[in-house]
């Protein structure tokens, strides 16, 4: 099947607004015939909500956590882009989107890129106007910091909690159209499965998970907002409750799931410290500013670190990639992390870290320096490990963070099914193989705010979807099919607890589809994965029954959906034999370690159809072309 | 480590709880009061029992879903640290730990550990907001925020919604809750043309909604994980009582917003 990204014709900087001059409109009266079903209500589902709500539409918006504000949106703490230019230092949109482009090492769509960075500024207007308290300078203006390998100053920050500030924003905006009877809220539900009729989106089945109480759900179209699915590695830098259930249902329902293998590991989190281990937490990567990466020469040292002498450490970055550092980006910054420790230079328990020192900072600059920058991380690393950075160095290593891949839109952020919007995380769109630091708040919010709910009236105004009864038998086979493997699930009745078979897909993901890929590791593991989810089938025990508040339920509903995705992550990186931003095939690399893509073969985005669990999926290629800039081989030597 | 725990249980909102004492094995130094909680769910839930139910998230101290009564503290002993980011090095090995939910009328219990918190969002509902549409924001910079102001106006808004501060007092008030959302935006010149509306708005959901009133225990503050001031109730107080005499809308405010 053709994919058409339905990307207007004409100069880049001015497609978005040909595209608005040219979509259809719907009038202020037959908005409020139209429903729209929003689920999740982190930046790109709140955002998203709130401005259809605004412009009158009846929305519904659904999440999992008790209240809206707990997106883990709210985790993040860097800061979020804009292409401002206040410095006047020479910032503008052309040249963020240039950066994003080739941080991505040329895997994403140029138009959509391209508009995300001409619309950041929109964002910042917009937020702080909501009353987003982003740091200021002291004539009042707001404050900008340079961040992850960027030559200007385009970051905007509200101490480490923007993400927090950033979705109380959105959140608050959501909130009043509840308040105003816009918006109806179901907290605590979980979307189950996709309703499609006809070829469109016009559903959903939910799952109330206070009374497991399973409903449908009819409307005129669905966005889907559920963020991404690093949790298919178990240990990641997502919260507890992150899942790929939503776009994995859609996904078996026919939109079509693009690059799932672009998988983010972030270089600066704290390392597991034993098997109980829920989640890691990430260290804002600003530190590497401040610290020197190194581990012992000697593999399997046990000293303690301050009882190695400089001329026995190695300064692994600093060696590797002198004009870059400490400061080399995030792919190869992990990747050289772990090569450390599989060779046997590891610190800590388990012998998985690396030392993130500050000594040489805190001695150059005095230690009341380093404390006013990074004094709250140095509290939550103290919390956790016990250790004070500025007396031991800190332990770091790579965790899972960020996907890039997600379900495929056009575009419009329509997926290949008509009526069904993806946005934020839970897309693929904007940022290729790799996503440069503070991009991805951005986008939920571009998305959320500026982009779906125009496109979404375009396409109510272009489709006219005719109301449709939730009697339909579309919705009352999704909903029994829904409730047979909640049956299933707890008539298993096995052993183990749904976590302890998810921690072990975790590992093996971690160990044949992680950092650094090869084909013979791939193809392991691809068997292991349906060994496992076999095992998942005969092993899992899930005491009680459906109709009560069912924890134990809940999280096996999510990891049996992890159990099947993990191989299409897998079929994908076995399949894109080149190595391209956070994707790195050992078997495509130069003879020092660079990822060499193959821009003849690869430069495309692949999007799987499904066929079938376990079962080889559709590879459906959408070429990428690029009429501005030249495709040029990313060096940070 | 082993500890015994003694925690609630209750099956739904109607059941009647109870005490209920388990033992857990093996727990490390380093886990978190969650993680330890989650090992004794792993073994519940391998023996056919039903897992204590708790709410988390985001497990890093932001998300502020995580609710638990530690030895009758809220969030446990460590100052401005959420349970899940409260280590067990902090508790005795063999020691007996006592797990509640959180205790106030607006909140509930649901299951065991995990309550309602709906009220806290129906007054942010009620005007814990700046009425501006998307797309028809001004330019950024072209309203100056003086940085004091913006750093006041962070140091409120920095609240995680968790709830501790209600769970803390005697009276189960939200005062410190809901002035730390009224001091945040009265902070801010984008927030001063609704600045009465929203006090009074907040307030009256704040007291519809069954939350008691502020006898100045000052318990809030100091259970809240992020250490917000309870001067801030004073602002919020000096905010209502400047709505209530200037403000036209006091007589005209819409009924609070119900439950579902
Ligand atoms: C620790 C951390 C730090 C980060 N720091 C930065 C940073 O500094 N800058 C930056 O730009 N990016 C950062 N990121 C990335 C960024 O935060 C996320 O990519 C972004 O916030 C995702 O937003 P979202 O709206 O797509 O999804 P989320 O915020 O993840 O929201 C998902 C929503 O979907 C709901 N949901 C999920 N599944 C279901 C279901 N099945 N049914 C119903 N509802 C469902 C959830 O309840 C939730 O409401 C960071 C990420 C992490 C984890
Ligand atoms: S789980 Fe998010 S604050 Fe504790």
């Amino acid at each position: 099947m053709a994919l058409d990204p339905r990307v207007p014709d004409g100069p880049l900087e001015k497609k978005w607004d040909k595209c608005r001059n040219e979509m259809k409109l719907v009038g202020p009266i037959n908005k409020r015939k139209h429903r729209i079903l929003v689920i999740g209500t982190g930046l790109a589902g709140a955002s998203a909500a709130a401005s259809l709500a605004e412009l009158g539409y009846q929305v519904d918006v659904f999440c999992i956590q008790d209240s809206a504000r707990r997106a883990h949106s709210v985790a993040a703490q860097g800061g979020i882009n804009a292409a401002k230019n206040y410095r006047a230092d020479g910032d503008s949109a052309y040249r963020f989107f240039y950066d994003t482009l080739k941080g991505g090492d040329f895997r994403s769509r140029e138009a959509n890129t391209y508009r995300l960075a001409e619309i950041s500024g929109n964002v910042i207007d917009q937020c702080v106007a909501q009353g987003v308290p982003f740091a200021r300078e002291y004539g009042g203006q707001l404050d900008g910091r340079s961040f992850g390998g960027v030559l200007v100053s385009r970051t905007f920050y509200a101490r480490g909690q923007t993400g927090q500030q950033l979705l109380l924003g959105a959140y608050s905006a959501l909130s009043r159209q509840v308040g105003l009877g816009a918006i109806r809220m179901h907290t605590r539900t979980e979307m189950q499965d996709l309703v499609v009729v006809d070829g469109r989106a016009r559903g959903v089945i939910t799952r109330h998970l206070e009374t497991g109480e399973l409903k449908r759900w009819s409307g005129d179209a669905v966005v889907l907002a559920t963020g991404g699915y690093a949790n298919v590695y178990y240990l990641s830098t997502n919260g507890r409750g992150g899942n790929v259930t939503a776009t994995y249902r859609a996904y078996k329902r026919g939109a079509f799931f693009a690059n799932p293998c672009y998988v983010q590991f972030h270089p600066t989190c704290i390392p597991a410290a034993g098997e109980h281990q829920s989640k890691l937490t990430l260290m804002s990567e600003s530190l590497r500013n401040d610290g020197r990466v190194w581990v012992p020469k000697k593999k399997g040292d046990t000293r303690a670190p301050g009882q190695i002498p400089e001329d026995e450490r190695d300064y692994y970055l600093e060696r590797l990639y002198p004009s870059f550092g400490n400061l080399s980006p995030r792919d190869i910054a992990s990747r050289a992390a772990k090569r450390m420790c599989d060779e046997g230079y590891g610190v800590g328990p388990g012998r998985q870290g690396v030392y993130l020192d500050l000594a040489d900072s805190i001695k150059r600059l005095g230690e009341k320096v380093i404390r006013e920058r990074y004094g709250n991380l140095f509290e939550m690393y103290e919390k956790i490990t016990g250790d004070d950075p500025t007396r031991v160095p800190m332990r770091i290593y790579p965790a899972a963070h960020f996907t890039m891949g997600g379900l495929w839109v056009d575009y419009h952020l329509m997926s290949n099914l008509p009526g069904l919007f993806v946005l934020g995380e839970a897309n693929f769109s904007d940022h290729g193989a790799n996503r440069l630091g503070a991009n991805a708040l951005l986008q939920g919010l571009v998305d959320g705010y500026f982009i779906a709910p125009q496109t979404i009236s375009h396409y109510v105004a272009d489709s006219k979807p005719a109301p449709l009864s939730a009697d339909h038998a579309a919705f009352a086979a999704a909903e029994q099919e829904a409730r047979d493997r909640i049956g299933k699930l707890i008539a298993v009745n096995g052993s183990k607890s749904a976590d302890v078979l998810h921690r072990e897909l975790g590992q093996v993901m971690w160990h044949h589809c992680g950092i650094s890929r090869n084909r013979g590791d791939l193809e392991k593991g691809l068997g292991k994965i349906a060994e496992l989810r076999e095992r998942f089938w005969r092993e899992v025990r899930v005491p009680g029954v459906n109709e009560e508040y069912n924890m134990a339920l809940e999280r096996a509903l999510r990891v049996a959906d992890f159990m099947e995705f993990a191989d299409v992550i897998v079929r994908d990186a076995i399949d894109r034999e080149e190595s391209c931003g956070a994707h790195l095939r050992e078997e495509y690399q130069t003879p020092e370690g660079e990822a060499k893509r193959d821009d003849e073969k690869f430069c495309n985005v692949a999007a799987f159809e499904h066929k079938g669990v376990g079962v080889e999926p559709v590879r459906h290629i959408e070429p990428l072309t690029f009429e501005t800039l030249h495709l040029s081989t990313r060096s940070y030597k | 480590m082993n500890f015994t725990l003694r925690i609630w249980r209750q099956k739904n909102r109607k059941a009647a709880g109870g005490m209920e004492t388990f033992k857990v094995t093996d727990v490390e130094a380093h886990m978190s009061f969650l993680e330890m909680l989650d090992l004794l769910n792993h073994q519940l839930v391998e023996k056919g029992s039903e897992p204590v139910a708790f709410d988390s998230d985001c497990r890093e101290g932001i998300c502020g879903a995580c609710s638990l009564m530690i030895n009758g503290e809220a969030h446990g002993p460590l100052k401005e640290t959420t349970a899940c980011q409260l280590s067990m090095r902090h508790f005795r090995d063999g020691e007996t730990i006592t797990v509640e939910p959180w205790r106030a009328e607006p909140f509930p219990v649901v299951r065991d550990l995990v309550v309602d918190r709906g009220a806290l969002d129906r007054i942010i509902e009620a005007g814990g907001f700046i009425s501006v549409g998307t797309g028809s924001a001004p330019e950024a910079n072209v309203i100056p925020v003086p940085k004091y102001d913006a750093d006041i106006a962070f140091q409120t808004a920095t609240c995680i919604g968790c709830g501790a501060c209600v769970a803390a007092c005697p009276n189960g008030s939200a005062m410190l809750f809901t002035a730390a959302k009224i001091s945040h935006l009265a902070h801010l010149p984008q927030g001063d043309p609704e600045r009465e509306r929203r006090a009074i708005r907040m307030v009256e959901q704040m007291d519809a909604e069954g939350f008691g009133g502020c006898t100045n225990h000052y318990e809030c503050g100091e259970a809240c994980p992020k250490g917000i001031s309870v001067s801030f109730i004073a602002d919020m107080n000096r905010e209502f009582l400047r709505a209530a005499a200037a403000s036209p809308e006091f007589k005209a405010v819409e009924p609070p917003i119900a439950k579902a």
